[in-house]
This record gives structure tokens, sequence and C-alpha cells, in this order.
């Protein structure tokens, strides 16, 4: 493990505790894609921190460039987590954003990622964008698992500077996947009730 | 380093080394216990007790670290103790935008402060810090942000808050300060011993007391767990253990029976108050922090209410 990224999670630790609750699984190498609501900047680290640290190094957040692509965030982002950047703005046309992701999971790896696009205002995620789906149906092997991140909206929500520390559970529930002739829209709300669903799990 | 681990009292050796036999002997019973066949609700209750003595073995091995490497130490771990419990209460205490900011500086500011505050050893200062810089600033910051809605309510539990975890726990670390005449080196940190040592026999004792002989809530809605028979016995027990250990302290063995009557009484009732504040903010366990010990807060409220009381008999009295 870089020392970078052992330092990032003992800040994490600190800040928010990032405690794991398997709810509907266990931690596994099985190749895997965890998606998540997303309130926070500290969202990715904490689903990171709260992976095993075997799991981590196969592990990578997917970020958006325009934000986590220049200066020290770039560094965090590339350097300490080995974070596959997104171009959320489609600056090329002609290329499909989704691409580094799938080159990632062909080779091995396995993905954290927010299907909302960006970090919302409350626990509760908004609608899944389509990326979620067209993974899921193009890597059939690859497990889906739902995550929910407690208190990081109240930790450091959108536009806030200084963190608050609060305790924070990352609950996995259990895997799941498009069924064979399911629609797109159906399985993303399906998909997304997953992680509410979590959010009222007992803990 | 050399020169301070000089400066320990032998009795410090005796004292952990004794812990250290007493932990061994409850692990090696654990390990029997878990070992012979039971059914699921015995089998959970003696793993609840396992996870009870590991978390025993890490508070022993840190507080060992702490008093072998020096007062700095202690301080920046009783500062760490602080900063978790802070942040269970906070988890707990509902916030709005507006007390964004004076939530970070009681984190990352007050806190440090007052610790840094016992470091230097400017008492004067270290009592009215939080009483009154504090708690009439802070507030004042969420008020000049115009955030009035159930204004009150939010920043006493705040305040409530930074009272109980930094400020009252603090003085346990804060006897590091004293000088009391004709005593040896190392006698504030033997002090700070007994102080933890009489809290954490307490709780162990009206425990086991409780498990044993309960009969009788005293407080059913408040900490069902809390009976009369477990608090008189267990009480009176490590009492005993606190007057039996009068040769650590300044105290005669009446006056360290009495010491002990007093800790053993606030640290009680800070298990007590604690449960009900918790109850209030809607929760059953602080947090998640030691395994089977609910949270830092669950396993400090009681130094918190016992350690300020303590802190100001020996001052008035020794010093």
């Amino acid at each position: 493990m870089r020392p970078s990224s052992t330092l990032l999670v003992g800040i994490v630790k600190l800040l928010v505790g990032a405690y794991a609750r398997w709810i509907g699984t266990t931690p596994s190498s099985v190749q895997r894609i965890y998606f998540a609501n997303h309130t926070s900047h500290i969202d990715t680290l904490a689903i990171w921190s709260a992976l095993p640290r075997n799991l981590r190094r196969r592990t990578r957040p997917v970020a958006a460039r325009d934000y986590w692509g220049t200066g020290i965030r770039r560094y965090i982002a590339t350097r300490a987590l080995g974070a596959v950047l997104i171009d959320r703005a489609k600056s090329d046309p002609t290329v499909d954003p989704l691409e580094p992701l799938r080159a990632a999971l062909r080779d091995g790896d396995s993905l954290i990622i927010f299907p909302e696009g960006t970090r919302g205002a409350s626990a509760t995620p908004a609608r899944f964008r389509s990326g979620l789906y067209r993974l899921a149906s193009e890597f059939a092997r690859v497990e889906l698992i739902p995550v929910y991140l407690d208190n990081l909206h109240r930790t450091l929500p959108k536009g806030a500077a200084l963190p608050v520390p609060m305790v924070c559970t990352v609950r996995f529930g259990a895997p799941l996947s498009p069924e064979t002739g399911e629609d797109r829209d159906v399985f993303l709300e399906r998909a997304r009730n997953s992680v509410i669903a979590l959010g009222t799990a007992a803990t | 380093m050399i020169e301070h681990l000089r400066s320990i009292p032998r009795e410090f050796f005796w004292l952990f080394g004794s812990l250290v036999v007493l932990l061994g002997l409850a692990s090696a019973i654990g390990a029997w216990l878990r070992s012979r066949p039971a059914d699921e609700k015995k089998a959970a209750s003696r793993a609840n007790l396992v996870a009870r003595i590991n978390a025993w073995w890490v508070m022993v091995a840190i507080l060992a670290v702490a008093f072998l490497t020096g007062s700095t130490m202690t301080l920046i771990l009783f500062a760490l103790a602080s900063f978790f419990a802070l942040r269970e209460f906070i988890t707990l205490t509902p916030s709005n935008p507006g007390d964004r900011l004076p939530l970070s500086l009681s984190f990352f500011m007050v806190l440090p402060i007052q610790y840094a505050l016992i470091g230097m050893e400017r008492y004067g200062l270290f009592v009215i810090f939080i009483p009154v810089y504090a708690f009439l600033l802070l507030p004042s910051i969420a008020a000049l942000r115009s955030d009035i809605d159930d204004f009150l309510s939010r920043s006493a539990k705040q305040q409530w808050a930074l009272m109980v975890t930094v400020y009252s726990l603090s003085h346990a670390p804060a006897l590091l300060m004293l000088d009391i005449p004709g005593a040896g080196p190392g006698a504030d940190a033997l002090l700070l011993f007994y102080l933890l040592l009489v809290v954490q026999m307490s709780d162990v004792m009206q425990y086991v007391f409780g498990k044993l002989f309960g009969k009788t809530k005293i407080a059913p809605l408040v900490s069902p767990s809390k009976t009369v028979e477990g608090f008189i016995g267990g009480g009176i027990a490590a009492t005993l253990i606190g007057a039996a250990m009068w040769w650590i302290t300044p105290f005669t063995p009446l006056q360290s029976a009495a010491m002990s009557a007093v800790i053993v009484m606030m640290g009680f009732l800070g298990g007590l108050t604690l449960s009900a504040v918790k109850r209030s903010l809607g929760a059953k366990d602080w947090g998640v922090m030691i395994e089977g010990h609910g949270g830092v807060l669950d396993r400090t409220d009681s130094i918190c209410f016992a350690a300020p009381m303590f802190f100001h008999i020996v001052r008035f009295f020794y010093t």
C-alpha cells in the first residue's frame, strides 16, 4: 500500500470513521462495481477506506475529470487512489465517456461509481444515469453492489469548506443484476431503490 | 526518554504488572468459556464478554504507552478520546447549516486549545476557556448567520457536547498539572491512574454485581441495566479497592476510601445522566468505536463526571 493512501485512509477514519457494515454480502475479491449515493467529496474515500486493505489495491474509484483532473486533487485521485477519470463534460463528442471504465473492467479491476453523476443535497439519491445499466449489460459477470453512505451529507455537504467530523457507516448490500429483457429505466430505478433500502436497514 | 523512564515511580510497574496478570486471567477464563458447548444466547453473551476483555486489553495497552512515553502522549491520547466522544455526540445531535462553522471550530480549535492549555500548565485559562469564551462566542457565530430555527435547543445541545466531551474529560489529564507538596516524582501520573482504575473497577464491579444479584432497577426508562444491588455491591467493592490503593496517592486509607466513594458516585451519575442525554437524542449506543463497548462516550461517561470533581477536591485539599 502506498504511504500517501495509508495517510488518506487514516485521515478519513479519524474524521468520519467509515465503518463497514456488510449487510447483504461479504468482502470478496470477485470483480465488482460498487455504486453509491453521492453527497460529499469524502464519499469516494469513505467507501475505499471501508474496504479491506487487500481489496483496495484492485478497486478503483471513478472521479470526474473536470474536478479531480488538476493539481493536488489529481495527485490524490490518480496517484493515491488509482482513480479512473471520467469526462463528464464530453469534451470530445466522438469518444464514449465510459470507455476508460470499460478498460479498467477489462483489466479485471473493480470500480466505485456514483450513478447520480453529481453530488446531491440529501442522502436520498436522485435519478440514476444510464452508465450503470450499460456497464452491467456489457460485463455480465461483474457483481453490482449497492452501497449506502450515511451522514456524509452533514459532514461535508456541497459548498462547505470545513468538515464537521461525524460517525459514518458504509453499508454494503446484496448484489443485483439486470434481468433478461429488463427495461433500462426499470433496472436503474431498482438499483436506486436498493441503495435507499440500505439507508433504512438496521445496522 | 531515559530520563523520563527513571522518573516513573516503581509502583507504576507493579500496577501495570498486576493489571496484565488480571486481564490474562480474564482472557484465559473467556477462552475456556468459549470452548465449552453453549446454546446461541449463551454463546452470544460469552462472545460479548470476550469482546469486553479484549477492549480492556486495548485500553490498558494504550494507557501503558501513554504513561511510559510521558505527559505529552497522555495529553494527545485524551485529546483523541475527546475528539471521538465529541464526534459521537455531534453525530446524534441535529444541526442546521448555520452550525457548521461553530461545530468545525469546536473540533479543530476549541479542543486543541483546551488540551494545549493543560500542556502549558495554564490553570486559570484552562478552567474558563470553554465555559466563558466558547460558551459566549460559538452561539454568537450561529446567531450572526441568522439561522434561528430552534436556536436555543441547538446551541444548548452543542454546548453540552463540548462541556462533557472536552471540558469535563480534559480534567482527567489535568491532574498532571497539580503540584502536591511533599509528593515524589510521578505522583500526579499515579493520581490519574488511580482515578481511571477506580472508575473502571466501579463500572466492572457494578456490571458483575448487577448480573449476579440485580433485581431492583434504579431508573428503568433511562438505563435498564443499572440496579440497586449492582450499584451498592459494585460501588462498595470499588470503594474498597480504591481505599486499598491509598499507598499510591497522597491520601490516608480513610481519605482514599472517601475519594473513591466520590469517584464511584460521580461515575454512576455520569453513566445515568449521559444515558438520559443519549436517549433524548434517540440512540442506544453512542458509537461503534470499541468492540463490545458501544462507543467511546459509553466508556468515558463515568470519567467525564468523576474527573472534574476529583480534580477540584484534590486541588482544594492537597495543593
